[in-house]
């Protein structure tokens, strides 16, 4: 169910956008009206999630330790898993963001006979999830060629190195190949995994369905069933100017625009919000420098006032000598029996 | 489970408590967003919609080899098939179309009628950014206008 619930919630709005679209006036609702809509709720919706983000206290530093901390000179400390300086941080967020260092770490248990459990290395997850995220983002900034004119250099020659093979016409991008593979791996990973199985989500199949739909409809339009481009970059250069023109457009490109749209809309409510998150992870963006400098608290009651030890003593030393608890500074015999003793 | 449910709130509630309207780190998160939001517009305040691109007709000519709407979104696969043809199998055999012989080529067939690259072939490629490899191995035309 947990499968079959989201597959069959992109097919219908696939089937949605085709009818949708062929619908009169379907064609403006679907091709201009929803993007917009959508691309607003995209941007409001992920402003909000990352003030929202912002606006929780932090109240303790949390960074995963991988290394060895700063400890004392002759400990070697490791200063990119473990970083305790701002420069360290960045390194630390710059490996986890360009190459998914954590991933990287990805460890398998395994039951052998014995009983004894060894743990491997396993590193398909974060190839393949690697693989994934740079042909989504290549393909991303491929398509500025829809959205911009003039179209910029780095999307020209992003788009030549990507179908340097020069296979077939239109030319093969490696990217369309590679990512579709990748996402089949994700995909195939939920299921045939027990343990992964048993902790996937509707929320977790849903994205990635939603992402193969948006990734076939694209590769049909370029490679298979072609469509005018020409016509279709009136209309998408348009949307980026507030001008759009809806000429002839084979419906099957409102049901990859419909299936972007969607998830544009499902970004900011959803799992996907990593994007934006991977950036605000206390786990990895705090340095573990907790032994120098002192941390506030941000929702301390400013009326408490920090009660050392020592003060503690201070104000109840008496009843703790009268109740035998062992002091730090013991307890001065009072005045009047000085005097006694003095006479 | 109601019980769960309700110690649930309770915890979220006592943290949308410690949630005020400050911001931590804005200093960061700010230009963070600032940057995030200028990279998604982008397209928006880069250029314009550009102009459609307006092909320039054969005159003299009506009739393509296939029809106007099988050309505007395949004719590269024609002429891939053509140059398999030709160049591996070199089968030259001329296409009739109605009265009309074309010659499988694409210097002596398409652009017998479709004279020049500029005013024809750039027209869309350019707009669309789609670059051909015809002209590693065709020599260009000279502009003759």
């Amino acid at each position: 169910m947990k499968v079959l619930y989201p597959f069959v919630a992109v097919v219908a709005l696939v089937l949605i956008a085709f009818i949708g679209a062929s619908l009169p006036g379907g064609q403006y609702l679907f091709g201009v009206v929803f993007p917009i809509l959508a691309f607003a709720i995209f941007l409001v919706g992920f402003i909000n999630r990352i003030m929202n983000w912002g606006k929780s206290p932090v109240p303790f530093r949390i960074p995963t330790t991988c290394g060895q901390a700063n400890s004392l000179p002759w400990i070697k400390q490791n200063k990119f898993d473990c970083p305790s300086t701002g420069f360290g941080v960045i390194v630390r967020m710059f490996l986890e963001i360009v190459l998914f260092r954590s991933l990287f770490r990805n460890t398998k248990a395994e039951m052998l006979d014995g009983p004894k459990i060894v743990y491997g290395a396993t590193k398909w997850l974060w190839l393949f999830s690697l693989l994934f995220h740079y042909c989504f983002f290549v393909i991303v900034v491929r398509h500025l060629r829809f959205f911009t004119d003039p179209i910029p250099g780095f999307v020209q020659a992003l788009e030549f190195g990507d179908g340097l093979l020069q296979v077939g016409t239109p030319v093969l991008y490696q990217s369309d190949v590679v990512f579709v593979i990748a996402i089949l791996f994700l995909f195939l990973r939920r299921i045939l995994l027990r343990q992964v199985n048993y902790i996937s989500l509707p929320a977790d199949y849903f994205p990635l369905f939603l992402i193969l739909g948006i990734a076939i409809t694209g590769i049909l339009m370029r490679y298979f069933i072609r469509v005018d481009v020409v016509v279709i970059k009136e209309l998408t250069a348009g949307l980026a100017s507030f001008s759009p023109k809806v000429g002839d457009i084979n419906p099957l490109f409102y049901a990859h625009l419909f299936l972007v749209s969607t998830l544009l809309v499902y970004f900011p409510f959803s799992k996907l919000m990593h994007l934006g998150g991977i950036f605000l992870s206390p786990t990895r963006n705090l340095a573990n420098n907790s032994r120098m400098v002192r941390h506030e608290n941000p929702w301390n009651n400013p009326n408490i006032k920090p009660h050392s030890y020592a003060s503690y003593e201070d104000e109840f030393r008496e009843f703790m000598a009268g109740a035998d608890l062992p002091l730090d500074k013991p307890l001065e015999p009072a005045p009047e029996e000085k005097e006694e003793k003095a006479e | 489970m109601v019980k769960k449910r309700e110690n649930q709130d309770f915890v979220l509630s006592l943290l949308q408590e410690r949630k005020g309207d400050a911001m931590y780190d804005g200093g960061k998160i700010i230009p963070g967003l600032v940057i995030f939001v200028g990279l998604m517009t982008y397209p928006i305040w880069s250029g314009n919609a550009g102009t459609t691109p307006k092909p320039v007709k054969p005159t003299g000519h009506e009739k393509c080899v296939k029809h106007k709407e099988f050309m505007r979104t395949s004719h590269m696969v024609l002429l891939n098939e053509w140059r398999d043809e030709v160049v591996r199998d070199g089968n030259r055999e001329q296409i009739h179309i109605g009265d009309k012989v074309y010659d499988k080529s694409l210097q002596n067939g398409c652009m017998h009628c479709h004279t020049s690259k500029k005013k024809f072939c750039d027209e869309c490629h350019n707009y669309t950014a789609v670059k051909p490899y015809c002209w590693e191995c065709h020599i260009q035309p000279k502009e003759t206008i």
